[in-house]
Parts: C-alpha cells; sequence; structure tokens
C-alpha cells in the first residue's frame, strides 16, 4: 500500500509545476479582479448596483449581446456550410478544405483586423472598386461602425465554428445518408431528416463557443469599430487604462466570466472543450 | 455511381463562397504590400519593394521582432514543461480530481484575456513585474500551458499504459520511465504543442497592452500602433511577413503529424 501511495505521489510530483504557475499567476490574478469588484472605491455592492442604473453600461451590455448574438448566427450558418462539404468530401480535398480553416484560424487577429480595414474603409478596395465600377456615387461607410465589427468577428469564428461541426458531422455513418437516398429519398429530404438531426450535438457546441469567444473580444471590435460602438472587452479596458474607474471596470470583467462559465455549466453536456481543440489543433 | 452522398451544387457553392471569404482578405495584403504607392492602395505602375526595405531597415520594427522571438522562445519553454509533465501525471493518475486539474489547466482559453490582463496589471504592478522580459513571459507561458496540454493528452491518448507499467515492473524509476518511454512516443505531440504556443506568444496583444509599456515592446504592440496611428503600406509588409511566419510554422507541424501518423 505504502509503496502504491509512493508510486503516485511521483506521478503527482509532475503535476505540481503547472498547479503552482496557474495557481499562482493565473488564478490569483482573477480572483483578485472578482475581489476588487467589490472592494473599490468602498466596500459594498455599489459597482453591481450601477448595472440596474447606469444607462451606459447597460448599453454597452445590449450592444453586445446583440452583436455576439448576430456573429453567432451568421458563423454557425456559414460554418455549416463548410463543414457538410468537408464532412462529405473525400479524404484528398477534404485535406485541402480542413487547410483552409485552419490557416485563418492561426493568422494573427491583428493581420486580419488590419487586412479588413484595407478592404473596408472609406478609401479601400471595395469602395473603390464599386465606385470605379459606377455602381455608387459616395463610399459606403464599411467600417468603423457595427457593419465592420461583425463582418471581422464572424471572419475569426467561421473556423471555431467549423471545428465542433465538422467533428460531430463525421462520425455520422456515411451509410445512413446512401440508404435514405436508395429508398428514394431527394437529397432535401436526406439533409432536413438524415443529417440535420444528427449533427444538432456539433451545431449546438458550435454555436455555445463561438458565443462565448465573441462576448470577450477585443482587439478585432476595437480595431473595426473605431472607438464609436463599443463591447464589454474594450469598454473595460477603457475603465482601467483611461478613466482608472477600477471598481467599475472589474465589475463588468466579473460579470463577462460569470456569464461564460455559467454558459458552459449549462451547455457542459454537449461542449467537450478538450475534443474541440484537439480535433483541430 | 458508387452511392455515396454527395453535396448538391447549392451547397458546394455556398462553401466555396464561404472558404473564399475566409481566404481572400487575408491575402489581399500581399499585393497592397508591394505597392508603389506612398499610401495604402494596389500596385499602379509597378511591383516595389520598398516598404519591406522601410520595415527591415528600421531599428524600431527589427527590436521587435527580436524581443518578440526572444519572448515566445522562453515562454514556449515554460509552457511545455510545465504542461508536459502536468498532461502525463493527469493520464497516469486519472482519477476525478485530475480531470478538475486539467479543466483548471483549459481556463486560459475560456476566460477573455482582457480580464487576465486586468488582473494581472494590478498583480504585477506589486511584484515589480510591469513592463519586464520575465513578467510578460511568464503571462504567456502560463497562458500557452492548455495549448500543451490538449496536445499531448491526445497524444498520451493513443499510448498503451501497459508499456508504462512494464517498464516500472522491471525496476525502471519513474526519471527513466519518463525518458526512456513515455517522452519519445509522444514526442510529436509536444512539438505540436510548442508550435501552438509559440505562435499564441508571437501573436498575443491584449495582456502585452496592460503589462508591458515602453522596456517591452513587442511586434503585435508595434503593429497595434501601426494601425491605430499611421495606415501605411509598411505594415502591410509587416503583416505579409507574419503570415509567412505563421503559415512555416503551420506546414511544420502538419509534417510532424504526417510522420507521426505514419509511424
Amino acid at each position: 500500500m505504502a509503496m502504491a501511495a509512493q508510486r503516485q505521489g511521483g506521478w503527482w510530483l509532475l503535476i505540481l509545476p503547472a498547479f503552482l504557475l496557474m495557481t499562482a499567476f493565473y488564478v490569483t490574478p482573477i480572483l483578485q479582479v472578482l475581489a476588487i469588484s467589490f472592494t473599490e472605491p468602498q466596500p459594498g455592492l455599489q459597482n453591481y448596483e450601477r448595472l440596474f442604473t447606469s444607462e451606459s453600461v447597460q448599453r454597452v451590455i445590449v450592444t453586445t449581446l446583440r452583436i455576439c448574438t448576430i456573429t453567432t448566427v451568421l458563423a454557425l450558418l456559414l460554418g455549416y456550410v463548410l463543414s457538410y462539404k468537408i464532412a462529405l468530401a473525400d479524404e484528398r480535398a477534404r485535406r485541402w478544405w480542413i487547410l483552409a480553416v485552419l490557416v485563418p484560424l492561426w493568422i494573427s487577429v491583428l493581420v486580419r483586423a488590419f487586412a479588413w480595414v484595407t478592404l473596408l474603409r472609406r478609401q479601400g478596395l471595395v469602395n473603390e472598386t464599386l465606385m470605379g465600377a459606377g455602381l455608387i456615387q459616395e463610399p459606403l461607410a464599411l467600417v468603423w461602425n457595427e457593419f465592420g465589427i461583425i463582418v471581422g468577428m464572424v471572419h475569426y469564428m467561421v473556423p471555431y465554428a467549423v471545428l465542433p461541426m465538422l467533428a460531430s458531422m463525421r462520425e455520422i455513418d456515411p451509410r445512413l445518408l446512401a440508404a435514405a437516398r436508395g429508398l428514394g429519398a431527394p437529397r432535401g429530404t436526406v439533409f432536413f431528416r438524415v443529417f440535420l438531426p444528427l449533427s444538432l450535438p456539433g451545431l449546438i457546441a458550435a454555436g455555445v463557443l463561438v458565443f462565448i469567444f465573441s462576448l470577450g473580444f477585443y482587439i478585432t471590435p476595437a480595431i473595426l469599430g473605431g472607438g464609436k460602438t463599443l463591447m464589454v472587452a474594450e469598454w473595460i479596458g477603457l475603465q482601467i487604462l483611461d478613466l482608472i474607474r477600477w471598481g467599475l471596470g472589474t465589475m463588468m470583467a466579473t460579470m463577462l466570466v460569470v456569464t461564460i462559465l455559467v454558459t458552459l455549466a449549462i451547455f457542459s453536456r454537449v461542449v467537450n472543450l478538450r475534443r474541440v481543440f484537439g480535433s483541430g489543433a | 455511381m458508387d452511392g455515396a452522398h454527395r453535396p448538391g451544387r447549392f451547397a458546394t457553392v455556398s462553401a466555396w463562397t464561404v472558404a473564399i471569404y475566409l481566404v481572400l482578405p487575408i491575402t489581399i495584403i500581399l499585393p497592397v504590400s508591394m505597392t508603389d504607392q506612398r499610401f495604402l492602395s494596389l500596385p499602379k505602375e509597378a511591383l516595389s519593394l520598398r516598404h519591406y526595405a522601410t520595415v527591415l531597415g528600421s531599428a524600431e520594427w527589427l527590436g521587435s521582432i527580436v524581443q518578440s522571438f526572444w519572448i515566445a522562445l522562453a515562454s514556449t519553454l515554460l509552457a511545455v514543461v510545465a504542461g508536459t509533465l502536468c498532461a502525463i501525471g493527469c493520464w497516469r493518475i486519472s482519477r476525478r480530481s485530475t480531470d478538475l486539474i486539467r479543466g483548471l489547466m483549459l481556463l486560459p482559453i475560456i476566460i477573455p484575456s482582457i480580464v487576465y490582463a486586468v488582473g494581472l496589471y494590478r498583480y504585477f504592478a506589486r511584484l515589480g513585474l510591469l513592463d519586464s522580459f520575465l513578467g510578460v513571459v511568464i503571462a504567456h507561458g502560463v497562458t500557452g500551458i492548455p495549448y500543451v496540454v490538449i496536445t499531448v493528452a491526445t497524444a498520451l491518448a493513443a499510448f498503451d499504459p501497459r508499456l508504462e507499467q512494464a517498464a516500472r515492473g522491471m525496476g525502471a524509476s519513474l526519471g527513466q520511465t519518463l525518458r526512456w518511454v513515455i517522452l519519445p512516443r509522444i514526442a510529436p505531440g509536444i512539438a505540436s504543442g510548442a508550435i501552438f504556443a509559440f505562435i499564441h506568444s508571437w501573436d498575443e496583444l491584449v495582456i502585452v497592452l496592460f503589462i508591458a509599456s515602453r522596456d517591452v515592446f513587442t511586434l503585435p504592440r508595434r503593429i497595434w500602433d501601426g494601425i491605430n496611428e499611421n495606415l501605411d503600406p509598411a505594415m502591410a509588409a509587416v503583416a505579409v511577413l507574419l503570415v509567412v511566419f505563421t503559415v512555416l510554422l503551420l506546414l511544420l507541424d502538419m509534417a510532424l503529424r504526417r510522420r507521426r501518423d505514419a509511424a
């Protein structure tokens, strides 16, 4: 017994460095954020009162929820189409399709935001092309507003939507689809009655993932929103760095973390984070 | 006809459209970076490499590139050592408590970096780690651990635990078992984890915005300032260099994977 315990002890030692690092340099700073939201400027719940009394706080929350919902719906739609094609492609083609998903996933978010600015700004390539073709007289406002944020965020989120959906679609037995076709079901029926229901768990997992990732997004909204449309993350940064209102900033940060963890807890049965990343990474 | 169900024309066209939406905007930076103009635009008369020359001849840009590289290297080392050992420990013990620990290790992926950055700003101020190389390495290393834990755990799932038991049974110490039995088997998984941890640090901006200011000025930080202050084609040149570098790392990862799958 003692021997067995000692052996186990050795394995526990392996976990120790990561555990200590994580506790000292990750969990503690985060807990501190939660604590500050209750203690500054004075101890109490006055920061949380602002959720109900401050119009600017409410506006930020509503804007964030609206943008995240639109982003999630669009990313799911685009991601679903892509996953469907990839899941049913043959081995060789599939590799190229997956590359088209993975390369954008790993390319710097800054580079991608910069590319969108280049395309969408007033003298950008899209506006110049449209004006050159005589389709519009005045440049369209495509960026530094909510539209620009959504274009950039959906672009960022589609790969994250594809990975869980693809994992679940690849578990669908292709013989089921062939059988349905063989029994005379038209293509649409096969899709809506067989494929779609079977891919639903992946769809839900992708939705949860994209939504919680969108909630805390900082860089893309900051660059493509141009400071006019504020989402939660940028608003928190503003409170801390520019306005030095720690209480308010950390209150919102706490709300953000709580919302994300509660959402994950609710959907923990369908969302297996490790599998999501294990399949794509 | 082989009877397999294939996507219809509508699905195929839509999938191509989405793929183009994903890839095309990124490729646009290549022609823009080679413009002969002084402002952000497509080349008008000739292709020019002068914006690349501007970047590669600038002490500021080069300084940031070098600094980012060392930070990424050091934090990758930290993440790989801690993450690999942790994944092995969790895999071998495999109880409810280790499931919790694995969950804990995933937190940096789930919790938005803005929350961590705000917390760290306060925390590091007290420890005197603000705007220091060490501070950024710790922050990037800790947030890089999840990538390593995930890839190593995936590699371990395919590893037969009886090999380890056999080694221990024949009297190998824990260190010997690790060194000669486990690590060689999961080396490709560790390499993947290292590549992703490196990319994570190399691209990371939000944390750096809060905990670094003058002495530590990484490449993403300089790009961020560039986008916010002056949009010139030199930015596109930097972006292209960054994309090339990331794609090279991903290709390396794919090659490693193919070797592992073939083995």
